[in-house]
């Protein structure tokens, strides 16, 4: 990166530099320009990964000459609304070695951005309520440590003196069992990975336009061409689709129809408290997950609304379920206010793993069905949808999540709940 | 909270009621190609704007219907019972 950053990079001697003349003088992190008539690839979607995808094009395959669309503005949607966790526990062969691939990047990601990205590997703990679900986490666990990735199989007591606000008695409606810990899992700071890559990408030329809202999709036969904006038509020969809950309307623009739903995800914070929780907690029995942010709030997320929606909102009643389950499991939380409540609309895919990959059209890629998970696959699908695009080929670690994956039924259906996508 | 119009027991509660989902989608016969099965399965218009779809007033008469709601904004634009007789609007 330092060869990108010869003037701009970070550190120790810019912030004296720039603590001398006041910050007055910091540069523009990225530029704002205007869309040219024609670019090599076209990516549609400023969040964290349609920015990690022109990122990686530009600095591991020479791909310079992108433009990264976005409707909005950079980082506004699921990058900017989601609970920040990052993990790699799965048990299925493909996930596994995908996460964990995105989670090596993940540690090594603010040195490789030369952008503080905080990740804080503060572990995700997986909670058990029964003998039976302490089995299936000793599967998922073996599974896990066969393919190279920590995981640790806790006991009730171990997790009580790790996470001592949480109920632990006999007396709470899901008793603790145990649980399942990764400690190389944790949280990131969400806006900042859009920041980050966004900022190298542009170092590396990508031109980021920002408040350019794609209305339509060209092809001659069966080959991408041009896409139309609200800017203009642009001129390219590979599109990128990476717009998580409005996949299914891009890719209706080229005539396809996706195996996907959106959903609307809500999340909540409280007022900002001391530490109390210093890892990631999530529990299976009424699907929740609970961390603290650096701010001291404390952060969770639940369910899906469960109907379909484009609203970026949600409703009452989820978010009523979600504080029982929090306060279930924390009673201590109980007189601690609600400061906020969120809503960001899910790709949920119809077996609960993404698609990243090759579509029937010629020149058009798709990166999408992120259901729950996007945030911590973000360098990961980056990564590989790059390689995808370069290539015109997916690399062996995005080879399973093919489109195709659902014709010819090699499914990845971590949880087994069949094509119902409001059930991952 | 959305007040859900069932068309056997009038406006009630969504926390009363279990979503399906798109009930435009049509079981196809057994002998039916695999593509028609795979769209079947699999595929979905997933709409920004006008979704029909199944509730089960799972609290209530414990009856399927369907339901026209806009995704965007949630607005309920009205509902028919599964059998067709009984609409309500």
């Amino acid at each position: 990166m330092l060869k990108v950053f010869s003037k701009n990079q970070y550190s120790g001697l810019s912030l004296a530099r720039n603590a001398l003349s006041r910050h007055r003088k910091w540069p523009r992190v990225w530029r704002d320009p205007e869309p040219k008539n024609s670019y090599d690839v076209v990516i549609i979607g400023a969040g964290g990964h349609g920015l990690a995808t022109a990122y990686y094009l530009a600095e591991l395959h020479g791909i310079k000459n992108i433009a990264v669309l976005e409707k909005g503005w950079l980082g506004g949607g699921n990058t900017g609304r989601n609970t920040t966790i990052v993990r790699s526990n799965y048990l299925l062969d493909g996930n596994a070695k995908f996460y964990e691939h995105s989670l090596k990047l993940w540690e090594n990601l603010s040195q490789q951005l030369n952008y503080n990205v905080m990740f804080s590997q503060r572990g995700v703990l997986n909670l058990a309520h029964s003998d039976p679900e302490m089995e299936s986490f000793s599967i998922r666990g073996n599974a896990m440590r066969f393919n190279g990735i920590d995981a640790e199989l806790l006991m009730a007591d171990q997790v009580r003196r790790s996470v001592p606000y949480l109920d632990c008695s006999q007396n709470t409606r899901y008793p603790i069992f145990g649980g399942l810990l990764q400690k190389r899992g944790g949280t990131a700071r969400h806006d900042a990975v859009a920041w980050g890559f966004a900022r190298c990408a542009d170092a590396h030329g990508v031109d980021i336009i920002q408040n350019c809202e794609v209305t339509g999709i060209k092809m001659t036969g069966n080959k991408v061409t041009a896409v139309e904006t609200s800017r203009g038509e642009i001129q390219t020969g590979k599109v990128g689709l990476a717009v998580a809950g409005n996949s299914g309307r891009l890719a209706a623009m080229a005539g396809l129809k996706l195996p996907i739903e959106s959903h609307v995800l809500q999340a909540v914070v409280t007022e900002p408290l001391k530490p109390i929780i210093d890892t990631v907690v999530t529990s299976g029995a009424s699907h929740v997950y609970i961390s603290q942010t650096d701010k001291g709030e404390v952060l969770f997320g639940g369910d899906l609304d469960l109907y379909n929606s484009y609203a970026q909102r949600g409703n009452l009643p989820r978010i009523e379920y979600v504080v029982q389950s929090v306060l279930t499991l924390f009673p201590c939380l109980s007189r601690v206010r609600m400061m906020r409540t969120w809503g960001g609309v899910m790709d949920m895919s119809m077996d609960g793993s993404p698609i990243i990959g090759k579509t029937p059209i010629d020149g058009l890629y798709l990166n999408s069905g992120w259901c729950y998970g996007g945030f911590k696959a973000t360098p990961g699908s980056g990564w590989c949808f790059a390689h995808t695009i370069a290539h015109d080929q997916p690399h062996m670690l995005n080879e399973p999540f093919s489109l195709e994956r659902f014709s010819s039924g090699a499914l990845l259906d971590e949880k087994g709940s069949g094509a119902f996508p409001n059930a991952h | 909270m959305l007040l859900i119009p069932c068309p056997h027991c009038g406006e009630r509660a969504q926390t009363e009621f279990t979503y399906r989902g798109d009930a435009t989608v049509e079981r196809p016969h057994a002998e039916d190609s695999a593509e028609k099965w795979y769209d079947y399965v699999y595929t979905r218009d997933n709409p920004r704007g006008e979704h029909t779809e199944w509730w089960h007033h799972t609290s209530g008469c414990r009856r399927w219907f369907k339901v026209r709601r806009n995704t965007w904004t949630h607005e309920i634009l009205g509902s028919e019972s599964a059998n067709t007789d009984n609409n309500r609007e």
